[in-house]
């Protein structure tokens, strides 16, 4: 019931005929409830929005902070840059391919482990704690473990369990792993299924517990299969919580800079769009074309963000209309 | 809400299981097992304990291996029995190379701290203008808040890394401290108009009636159910804040660099420093590790943006 709301902080609205006075006093009113309010709102205008501008402007500089002289207008040469340019093309596919990846594996092992969570077992709040510890590490640190103690080659601790158990069955040539130079995108994406299936296990689960009870009930007292109640009811119950998974989690695994940066230092193709425009502007100063690769990151976002709004909002509007 | 469908009502009435319902341990639901509901559980039981075993397997390495020393840290098959030891931890803290990491995680924990501190200060009267006196269009103002944090931060660095370097604030941890303001503000909005939300109202009408004036309402029926929420809002955004490192990279150097910018110097190896970086790891994770089980409870509401319960 939104509009109750709103009626009630529109007082003086249905009388027949205000006065000027009460006029301007309800003005006052509401700038009293918006006062509260401003701060934050000016505050994050000026720290977020406004480097935007900024960026956008630079966008159609020619502008290398290493010849600072030549700096001139470009028009939409650095946006023809980033499409064509083989680097910034190959970033622009790692990221999607990183993004996608990332969030479908983690929601299908997320759901895996929200169904399993959902059963009352001996241990159930230890295992729930053992599970979100992944999600509690700090990301780089995370990263250094993979990259360092687990998938080192020669003595992490994968190809470390491969040896002891081959030796377990009296082999003395066990298969050697070597993820990070061979398959690295693949060491990126495994890690970072590790760190994020916790986030979507946490709101999958919480999806399944408010599941109505009664109408499983019902369903069992009729005699319907266990895939046939979670294909039939639980599915679509937990429709707008997977979609709220999958698109959070997207809009921080776009973002994504630590895992990248620290497993494979964006070799081997395994740059995405964030590292990319990281060394662009930090390390090669283009500043023009650092900016333009920005701004397709954001449209990128708008893309998904669009959706992602929408699945907040029929959440939001619910929880509204209480 | 949603109508019931049972694709297949077989034997209606009958084998009322109270078991709930899932399709992941495949066959063992099926048939007998249908009756039995404990043994159904229990599958589910051991299933869930060896994924999270193996989830939690990575943490748990980090954590012996700290305990290791080098030598034995680096072997394959692995010594799992091997000595516990703390000199990985006296080596991460500068031992023999005199690099402490002190500097960096007091940075760190000065901008986690002053920034949640500010993020509250600014989000606390946001919130109550969105859900307790709401001001108009409040539903549009909210998507203006969430909207912002889905800028990726690479898209504005840049004028920003050129203002601080202009202005003299670069390697300043007070421009820290206002980056991770703004990057958490839009989330703890959110968290913070939802746990408002939960505020009665007809106790804030009843107070309205008995004439108790905004202090005492403030103080006697918003903070105690605020309270809690508060609580998870700050810890979620101190998480964020102390595992930021994009920003701190670009906008710190050697004074102002963080704890994260700090780790980074381990990306690439050193001969034998696996122990070490272990060490390093679990000391700067504990922080962490500490607020997200202390905020477990209210996780899920403040990651989903107060979008779920």
């Amino acid at each position: 019931m939104t509009t109750a709301t709103a009626r009630i902080s529109r007082p003086g609205r249905n009388a027949a005929k205000p006065s000027r006075d009460s006029r301007s006093r309800e003005r006052a009113l509401a700038w009293a409830r918006r006062a509260p309010l401003l701060p934050a709102l000016i505050f994050l205008i000026i720290v977020t929005q406004l480097p935007f501008v900024v960026t956008l402007i630079i966008s159609f500089l020619n502008w290398n902070s290493l010849s600072p002289d030549k700096t001139a207008f470009a028009g939409l040469e650095n946006y023809a840059t980033v499409l064509t340019d083989p680097d910034l093309r190959q970033a622009i596919f790692t990221t999607i391919l990183l993004t996608v990846s990332v969030v479908l594996a983690s929601l299908v092992i997320g759901l895996g482990l929200a169904l399993l969570l959902d059963k009352k077992f001996i241990g159930r709040g230890l295992a729930r704690t053992l599970l979100i510890a992944p999600f509690l590490v700090v990301p780089v640190a995370a990263a250094l473990i993979w990259k360092h103690a687990l998938l080192n080659p020669t003595y992490g601790l994968i190809n470390g369990i491969l040896t002891w158990v081959w030796a377990l069955f009296g082999g003395d040539t066990a298969p050697q792993l070597d993820l990070l130079s061979q398959a690295p995108m693949m060491a990126v994406i495994v890690s970072l299924v590790w760190q994020w299936t916790p986030f979507m296990m946490l709101i999958l689960l919480a999806g399944l517990q408010s599941r109505p009870m009664d109408t499983v009930e019902a369903a069992q007292m009729d005699g319907a299969t266990p895939w046939a109640i979670f294909r039939h009811l639980t599915l679509p119950h937990l429709r707008q919580y997977l979609e709220l998974g999958g698109l959070l989690g997207a809009i921080y695994i776009v973002q994504n800079f630590d895992a990248v940066f620290t497993l494979t230092a964006g070799g081997l193709g395994t740059a995405n769009l964030p590292y990319a425009i990281y060394q662009t502007f930090y390390f090669a100063n283009e500043y023009g074309l650092a900016s333009a690769a920005g701004v397709v990151v954001v449209i990128g976002t708008i893309i998904v963000a669009t959706f992602a709004l929408r699945t907040v909002f029929s959440l939001f509007k619910k929880e509204a209309a209480r | 809400m949603s109508t019931l469908t049972p694709a297949a009502p077989r034997k209606s009435g009958h084998a009322r299981s109270t078991s709930r319902a899932s399709s992941t341990t495949g066959p063992l639901r099926h048939g007998k097992s249908r009756m039995d509901p404990t043994r159904n559980n229990t599958a589910a039981g051991i299933a869930a304990w060896l994924l999270a075993l193996l989830f939690a397997a990575p943490v748990m390495w980090m954590i012996l291996t700290s305990f290791h020393s080098e030598t034995d840290a680096a072997t394959n098959p692995p010594s799992i029995a091997a000595n516990l030891t703390l000199d990985a931890y006296r080596e991460f803290f500068g031992e023999t190379s005199g690099v402490s990491p002190w500097p960096s995680l007091i940075n760190s924990a000065t901008a986690s701290i002053l920034s949640t501190v500010l993020v509250l200060v600014l989000a606390i009267p946001a919130a109550y203008a969105l859900s307790i006196r709401p001001v108009k269009k409040w539903t549009d103002v909210m998507f203006f808040f969430l909207s912002t944090k889905m800028m990726p931060v690479v898209a504005a660095i840049l004028p920003l890394y050129l203002f601080a370097r202009t202005v003299g604030a670069l390697d300043n941890i007070w421009f820290l401290i206002l980056m991770y303001t703004s990057m958490n503000l839009p989330i703890a909005v959110w968290m913070m108009r939802s746990f408002l939300a939960e505020v009665p109202v007809e106790m804030l009408e009843a107070a309205q009636i008995d004439g108790a004036n905004l202090l005492l309402t403030l103080r006697k029926i918003i903070a105690p159910v605020a309270m809690p929420g508060i609580a998870a809002t700050a810890l979620i955004c101190f998480i964020f804040s102390w595992n930021e490192l994009l920003l701190a990279r670009v906008l710190t150097g050697v004074v102002a660099g963080t704890a994260p910018v700090f780790l980074t110097g381990f990306v690439s190896g050193q001969g034998l420093f696996l122990a070490k970086v272990c060490a390093a790891a679990v000391v700067i994770s504990l922080p962490v590790l500490f607020a997200g089980f202390a905020a477990q409870d209210k996780l899920v509401q403040g990651l989903s943006l107060g979008a779920v319960k």
